[in-house]
């Protein structure tokens, strides 16, 4: 069991969500405390991407509770959750593919920032969000492309951005939709180094089905199936525990 | 190169009236006004994502507000035009309110119906707007005692009006905010992640789209000193729609070259051809087929790619 020293970063309550007969999630419950490295593994349709659409506000769940550093932000659209700390990545890449990397990254930059409602001055003039975008691309090695559109990129660069984008925010919570899917073996080991070096202020909850990489990166690991938290814990515990291989491992 | 050009141009335009014949003089007029009307549209379809088969609505009502003030009210003109741009304008945001509910086709739906509302308004309320026989014997401002009746005083008129439209409007599309816009229209749901808020961009947007079409409004009625319910009428939308996206929607320059070019076809060519619709057909498929982006991106892409040819 966690031991909670303080309040959990991310706190999820009976959260239940339903497509007409069809239930996603059922009353998952979970916390995540400040600074964990969460992993949330589980079959094909077990709810995951559903979980993570109502904690960043995508979806609004039938019902149940999301509280981020034990404030209730259920009914908060999903840019209110973004200024509270909140950042994701999608599983489905979704980027500016007209763009450049560096504005890409200075839309990120620019979202939490009051200057966002400027309408006088043009975008180009921000000599600070572009420094600090480039410092941002500089950091998932993608500096020598900053000046290039997005769709130029090979499938893994995407990825990268993706996580550049969330990161250059900075966020106290970071959701990770499957960071790794698509990825080639090299490709992989850059992302895991990547999503290892983030910072402890930071709190990591990813979804990934890659095992060998992620188990790696997470210290807790939360299972679903058919919408419900079937293990959760510690690591090796749930790695251990007899339900994970009948689910997960098919043993 | 693109200096000098833009400077030659600027020149050619403020001495229009010293060599040019009153019908070019006030066929520019008329081109100036449709492309302020038709820049205000593309913030909407272009830069927004958001077409809208309603934005007659803006033009009319500014028009309709000032003529009404200025002849049966008997206000000035300086009141009058505050009033009925302010009026829009407020129109536009409760417009966007209902409108902003929807996004692709429902958006468009739900413009084009509060458009014909207006239409039919003005149509059916002939006490207060006259119906059909429209409002006749109106006057030109006359801005610090300078007289607007010549066709050169009121060619720089809208020149100055047309001027200060462009650059606010690009200003506002290249700034901070006009980003997001362009975020909004491409990925609304990553600009949501990323903490910016989708549905109050638009609304803003379109507030100050239909501030803008009611500056042409006002210029409308201005120039031909009448108004009438076609000017509310779908087709008055389309054309300005049918404009935006044969010059380029989401480009600069776009809609003042697709503007102009409906207005010459429709004024110029009807003189000489007496299906002017077929030809405005005919020259749209073929935009259509050879420029899908619009006339404006087409042009530069030729010239890039003829300069790459050269070297």
């Amino acid at each position: 069991m966690i031991v909670r020293t303080s309040v959990p970063a991310l706190e999820v309550v009976d959260l239940t969500k339903a497509f007409g007969g069809l239930v996603v999630t059922q009353s998952i419950s979970l916390a995540v405390r400040p600074g964990e490295r969460r992993l949330i593994i589980g079959p094909n349709g077990a709810g995951k991407t559903t979980l993570f659409n109502q904690i960043s506000g995508d979806m609004r769940p039938n019902s149940g509770q999301v509280k981020l550093f034990g404030t209730d932000v259920t009914q908060f659209a999903p840019c209110k959750r973004a200024h509270f700390g909140l950042s994701r990545t999608y599983q489905i890449i979704t980027l500016f593919t007209g763009d450049t990397l560096e504005h890409n990254i200075t839309l990120g930059l620019l979202g939490l920032l009051p200057s966002r409602w400027q309408m006088w001055r043009p975008l180009s003039h921000y000599g600070d969000l572009a420094t600090e975008a480039r410092r941002t691309l500089d950091a998932v090695g993608l500096l020598h492309l900053a000046r290039h559109p997005v769709s130029d990129l090979a499938y893994g660069e995407k990825r990268r951005v993706e996580l550049a984008m969330a990161l250059a925010q900075k966020p106290r919570v970071l959701l990770l939709d499957e960071p790794l899917a698509g990825l080639s073996n090299t490709e992989r080991s850059t992302v895991k180094s990547l999503i290892a070096s983030i910072p402890r202020e930071t709190t990591v909850i990813m979804i990934e089905h890659d095992m060998d990489t992620a188990l790696d990166l997470a210290e807790t690991v939360t299972l679903l199936n058919y919408g419900r938290v079937i293990v959760d814990g510690d690591r090796e515990a749930v790695i251990a525990d007899q339900r994970t291989r009948e689910v997960y491992l098919g043993i | 190169m693109k200096w000098i050009a833009a400077v030659a141009l600027g020149a050619l335009l403020v001495s229009l009236p010293s060599f040019a014949g009153d019908f070019y003089i006030n066929l520019a007029s008329q081109i100036l006004i449709a492309a302020i009307f038709a820049l205000s549209l593309n913030l909407l379809v272009g830069y927004g994502g958001m077409t809208s088969l309603g934005h007659a609505s803006y033009l009319g009502v500014a028009a309709y507000l000032s003529a009404l003030l200025t002849s049966r009210y008997g206000w000035g003109h300086g009141p009058a035009a505050m009033v009925s741009i302010a009026g829009t304008t407020a129109m536009a945001a409760c417009f966007g309110i209902i409108a902003l509910r929807a996004t692709g086709l429902g958006f468009l739906m739900i413009t084009l119906a509060l458009s014909q509302v207006l239409w039919g308004l003005a149509y059916r309320m002939s006490d207060v707007t006259n119906g059909d026989n429209g409002i006749a014997g109106l006057t030109r401002p006359t801005p610090f005692g300078i007289s607007l009746e010549s066709a050169g005083a009121f060619y720089w008129f809208a020149l100055i009006a047309a001027v200060l439209a462009f650059l606010m409007m690009t200003i506002f599309v290249s700034s901070a905010f006009g980003s997001s816009l362009k975020g909004v229209r491409d990925q609304p749901r990553r600009m949501a992640a990323l903490g910016f808020n989708p549905w109050m961009i638009r609304w803003i947007t379109f507030v100050y789209a239909g501030f803008w079409g009611g500056v042409s409004g006002l210029l409308y009625v201005y120039y031909n000193k009448y108004i009438h319910p076609t000017s509310l009428s779908t087709t008055s939308s389309a054309e300005a729609l049918l404009g935006v996206i044969a010059g380029g929607s989401g480009t600069p320059g776009g809609p003042v070259v697709g503007a102009a070019l409906v207005l010459l076809l429709k004024n110029y060519a009807s003189a000489y051809v007496e299906r002017w619709n077929m030809l405005l057909g005919l020259v749209f498929l073929f935009i259509v087929l050879v420029m899908p982006a619009g006339i404006s991106p087409g042009l530069s892409k030729l010239t890039a790619a003829l300069r790459g040819k050269s070297r």
